[in-house]
């Protein structure tokens, strides 16, 4: 997984409250072997209207998504990540996020930032025409214009995304425990050993 | 060295016995790495976890303690033409899945049994038949029906396509340690009541969700007198009771069961095996953080009237009204489940009639299962009201015993169809649905909205009810069906 430090770019100013993950990434894009390609399927329905936001040239690429209340609220589904991740999104920023969503998120690398509504309203302004910038580290957001806000974050996963460490990078750092752990296990049940194998 | 892998002096019951013997690393949160040592993995829930091994450029890191079968997509018609060629997958859908799955085992260097390989078959009936899943292994599949492998005491539970990702990577699982909870049975089982009617009826005592946050541990006389098969049915259903996973402690009758199956351990290391496995048994003196007695006696063969599997009766029973429940969810739940179920409270389970058999699934489809539906097949020939029947054998292995002992000609001569082994009209993911609006009498282990196709009306049973519904063409007591039954 890439290090996340310094997000910077142009935004979407899309400021919707209670965007569940049908809407982020509709069911039948379920059934795919793939989490590559889902950003195809991403805000399907929205895109369907000419002159959406999503489409507008003015936005495209943005790494940044600015958003409403309960953002990824509704089905636990993981594809919700795997899309906004696919479409070059790496930081949200919203009023409040369901937990799982936040969860999965931050699983495939992409920073969750809460700001109040106040501060919502302003960088959705600044969004129209200039740039944003995501400091992790300094955990700010700021913009051209001297605006700063600060945002909280859990000390492990701030550490996690800076490090570029997801979960299964976090563990595969515990690679001497682990071996560890397997010399001692085939000591004692030998048998085990064969698996599959067997 | 046994001190290391987590032998603790104080009384402690077979749960905390394999949690400990496989922590590798405790956070100061309570949280632990826990090593797991056996992965099945199947085609639905893998395709990703594969993929984000191959992003990352990750390695499986154990594949020698991963096992990949394919079983929830494939049809049960049969794979192969006359002349022994495959035969294509109609739904693009499904080809690709399981396309995706005969690639991505051999790239990572997984055992893969394929789709026409004899010993194919579900997962759950896969592992304890080859004796991949043995007692004290800690055992993980994208499947919430692991569970089953609790019967061999193995502790068992499924896992979400993340996980399974993060098993493949590093043959480890962040875990949280569960409570207990101890089901003993006690008495023998009455003519015609089987491991399932048990199932339904502990489902019905504690509740869809009375297992949530335990792994259950099955003890008492009624237990130990079951066959392997018997505790495979009793702990797959653990998840039904809301439990992540259940446990019976091995006995000779599992080394029985185990000993000669072809990953399972040989020779010295066999015996030592089963010296190991005769300790893992929950010690006097610990304690449960909760117990729940049932008297087998009081057990009848037992089916389900609504959408949840703690929705059960005995067959003599009737349906019940909404109105005798006491909690209000659960009266506004049972009216929903009536209205689908297309019941009347006050009839009688007997008298309806059902048009589909479903006879298969990781619950029921061991040999066992087969001949206590073949029992009551025996000469006998399915109602004319009957218009779907299949039998479903969990596994290649099962088709070919099955055969052996002639029970296929019993259930094709009773107008059943003998098909593939897979996961079938268990679910509607492959070709294999009951139509909207009709009933199943099935052995399968979801009773839930939609599970068997949409609309489809469920009602679970054991394979010897099962067997008896299709004779009869509704619900039907298998104890007055008379003959071997
Ligand atoms: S038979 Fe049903 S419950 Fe069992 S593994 Fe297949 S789909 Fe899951």
């Amino acid at each position: 997984m890439d290090p996340v430090n310094h997000v910077e770019g142009k935004a979407y100013p899309f400021g919707r409250k209670n965007v569940d993950t049908d809407v982020i990434i509709p069911a039948h894009w379920l059934k795919t072997i793939s989490r590559i390609g889902l950003g195809r399927g991403a805000f399907e329905a929205l895109r369907a209207e000419p002159g959406n936001l999503f489409d507008d040239p003015a936005y495209a690429g943005s790494p940044i998504l600015i958003a409403g209340d309960n953002f990824g609220c509704g089905s636990s589904r993981e594809h919700a990540a795997w899309a906004l991740g696919d479409m070059g999104i790496k930081a949200v920023i919203a009023p409040s996020f369901s937990d799982i969503f936040s969860g999965n998120a931050f699983k495939n690398g992409i920073l969750t930032v809460v700001l109040p509504q106040e501060a919502i309203d302003r960088l959705m302004e600044v969004a129209k025409t200039d740039e944003i910038h995501v400091d992790l580290e300094n955990q700010t957001v700021t913009t051209p214009f001297q605006d700063r806000f600060s945002f909280e974050i859990d000390p492990f996963r701030k550490q996690c995304l800076m490090g570029g460490l997801d979960e299964i990078g976090m563990t595969m750092a515990m690679d001497a425990q682990i071996s560890n752990y397997e010399q001692r296990a085939a000591a004692a049940w030998p048998w085990q050993a064969g698996g599959a194998n067997a | 060295m046994l001190k290391a892998l987590g032998m603790a002096s104080r009384p402690r019951t077979l749960y905390e016995k394999i949690w400990d013997a496989h922590v590798v690393d405790q956070r100061a949160d309570g949280t632990c790495l826990v090593f797991i040592d056996r992965h099945l993995v199947h085609e639905v829930t893998s395709p990703q976890a594969f993929e984000g091994l191959r992003v990352a450029g990750r390695k499986v890191r154990r594949p020698d303690l991963t096992l990949a079968v394919p079983d929830h997509n494939l049809p049960t018609t049969p794979r192969k033409d006359a002349a022994g060629n495959r035969l294509p997958i109609a739904d693009p859908e499904s080809a690709q899945q399981l396309a995706a799955l005969e690639q991505n085992a051999p790239a990572f260097g997984i055992r893969y049994i394929g789709a026409t390989d004899r010993e194919q078959g579900i997962v759950h009936v896969v592992g304890p038949e080859q004796g991949f899943s043995l007692p004290g292994t800690t055992i993980v599949c994208g499947d919430s029906h692991t569970a089953c492998h609790g019967g061999l005491g193995a502790l068992a539970f499924g896992i979400g396509t993340s996980e399974v990702e993060h098993v493949l990577a590093t043959q480890t699982l962040l875990l949280t340690p569960s409570k207990t909870m101890e089901v003993r049975v006690e008495g023998a089982l009455g003519p015609g009541v089987t491991a399932k009617d048990l199932a339904l009826e502990i489902i019905r005592r504690i509740g869809a969700a009375g297992g949530t946050g335990h792994v259950i541990e099955y003890t008492g006389s009624t237990i130990r007198a079951l066959s392997v098969e018997g505790r495979l049915t009793v702990s797959n259903m653990s998840i039904e009771g809301g439990a992540r996973a259940g446990l019976i402690a091995p006995d000779d009758v599992t080394f029985a069961y185990l000993k000669g199956r072809p990953m399972a351990p040989k020779g010295a290391d066999w015996d030592a095996a089963v010296s190991y496995w005769r300790t893992l048994v929950t010690d006097p003196g610990a304690t449960y953080d909760r117990t729940v007695l049932i008297d087998a006696a009081e057990i009848a063969p037992n089916v389900t009237w609504g959408t949840s599997p703690e929705d059960v009766v005995p067959i003599t029973g009737v349906v019940p009204d909404p109105m005798d429940f006491a909690d209000p969810s659960k009266q506004e739940a049972a009216r929903k489940s009536l209205a689908y179920m297309g019941l009347e409270p006050g009839m009688r389970m007997q008298d309806v009639a059902v048009e589909n058999i479903f006879i298969g699934s990781c619950t029921n489809s061991r040999i066992e299962d087969l001949r206590a539906a073949a029992a009551v097949l025996k000469g006998r020939k399915k109602a004319p009201g009957v218009k779907w029947a299949i039998v479903v054998p969990g596994s290649g292995l099962v088709k070919e015993q099955a055969e052996a002992e002639g029970l296929d000609r019993v259930f094709k001569d009773a107008g059943l169809e003998w098909r593939e082994p897979g996961c079938s009209a268990c679910l509607g993911m492959n070709p294999d649905k009951v139509p909207p609006g009709e009933r199943s009498a099935s052995t399968s282990n979801r009773n839930f909205v939609g599970r068997q196709g949409p609309g489809a009306r469920t009602h679970l049973v054991s394979p010897a009810m099962a067997a008896a519904a299709a004779v009869t063409g509704r619900l039907s007591d298998v104890r007055e069906m008379g003959g071997d039954a």
